[in-house]
């Protein structure tokens, strides 16, 4: 599976929904994901790319769209 | 180590519901529910003071102890809602309880201010001697005082909370402890001096949801105990999503987080002396069992200690 698809799966689990959003659409705005459904995006991140994200990193922005999270994924990896 | 040797507790009695609040931040009442868990409030009356609250909630907690005020040696008041720059509501209080020229100390951390000063008064009470911890807000006046998101003003009530700490006996012995601060994201809560309270919510909350399991889950650690074996988590009542969050995170059941926040709201730096107040009364100590204390906020400062009941 490739890294949009994964991303993508992560986002459908935590918001428990049926969604597909654009990949620079923000997830909470759109109003996708609600806040407290951030902390178990990062959580499946990391789980699913086997990475720790450590706390200086854990700028909301980052994970605010598709697009950012790859970004943010492909400084990591 | 030291001991804790009580709580006590002040709350204003006005009742603000949901239904009350949903018109004025111009959200439903169960909207505000859905997001925080919260139905009524309570808050201050114009005449009431931070110091007022302080007060009742201290008096509260040395009846409660059978303590008497010539046995204090040394006053915290956590307090991030005080009506003045300077002087905070310490040495006020301190005076108001007769305490003389007993030392008297602000902390003027929000959130997890009254975490902090009783983890310094339990390092403190065995040189000094024995220390009263009080936790005091009326957030209902920050949020008045400025523009605020529906999202932060529906969250917040006023009341105090307070605990004897004592250096040689008590109800619980404190076991272990951990303070943290880290001011990467110092600007995503903040109250300024002549600006409202903002907070990004979502900073806040990811933050919180990944430091306060993983300090709880160092104190327990560090005294060899499992996060299943501790009997009730109290901690600072600032969302019951968050409070759900961290129980799953410690992979506890969410009822082991003692909760009082739909009746209270968030009450900021007293939240967590309150709650432990409450939960006293219900349930109290016992011999061998473990109770959790946490908190988290403004700074941000966070924490854990772990007592044991004697």
């Amino acid at each position: 599976m490739d890294k949009r698809a994964k991303i993508l799966e992560i986002i459908e689990s935590v918001s428990k929904k049926k969604i597909r959003p654009g990949p620079d659409e923000s997830l909470f705005d759109s109003g996708m994901l609600d806040s407290f459904a951030l902390p178990d995006m990062v959580t499946g991140l990391e789980e699913a790319f086997g990475i720790r994200i450590p706390d200086a990193d854990l700028n909301p922005r980052k994970f605010d769209s598709v697009q950012r999270i790859e970004q943010y994924l492909e400084s990591r990896l | 180590m030291s001991y804790l040797a009580g709580f006590g507790a002040a709350l204003p009695e006005r009742v603000v519901t949901n239904e009350e609040l949903a018109g004025q931040i111009g959200k439903t009442a169960e909207w505000i529910r859905n997001m925080s868990g919260i139905e009524e409030r309570r808050w201050a009356g114009p005449e009431t003071s931070v110091a007022d609250l302080a007060v009742a909630a201290g008096q509260d907690c040395l009846r409660r102890a059978a303590a008497p005020t010539s046995e204090i040696r040394l006053l915290l008041v956590a307090s991030g809602s005080g009506e003045r720059r300077f002087p905070g509501p310490a040495s006020e209080v301190a005076a108001r309880m007769g305490l003389g020229e007993t030392p008297a100390l602000d902390v003027p951390i929000a959130s997890a201010g009254s975490l902090f000063a009783m983890v310094l008064a339990n390092d403190l009470a065995p040189k000094w001697g024995p220390a009263l911890v009080i936790g005091a807000e009326i957030m209902s006046r920050v949020v008045a005082s400025g523009p605020v998101e529906p999202g932060v003003a529906m969250l917040f009530g006023d009341g105090a909370g307070a605990c004897l700490v004592h250096p040689e006996h008590g109800k619980a012995k404190l076991i272990g402890s951990k303070l943290a601060s880290d001011g990467t994201f110092c600007g995503d809560l903040k109250l300024e001096a002549d600006a409202g309270l903002t907070m990004n919510g979502r900073t806040v909350i990811l933050q919180a949801a990944r430091k306060i399991p993983r300090v709880i889950r160092q104190v327990l650690a560090t005294a060899g105990v499992r996060a299943g074996d501790v009997e009730v988590y109290l901690m600072h009542q600032a969302n019951q999503n968050l409070m759900d969050r961290v129980a799953d995170a410690l992979n506890v059941d969410r009822g082991r987080f003692f909760s009082n926040i739909v009746r209270y709201g968030n009450t900021s730096a007293a939240s967590m002396l309150i709650a432990a107040a409450q939960w006293e009364l219900a349930e109290g100590f016992r011999p061998g069992g473990m109770v959790c204390l946490a908190g988290f906020g403004a700074g941000f400062h966070w924490g854990a200690a772990l007592a044991e009941g004697v």
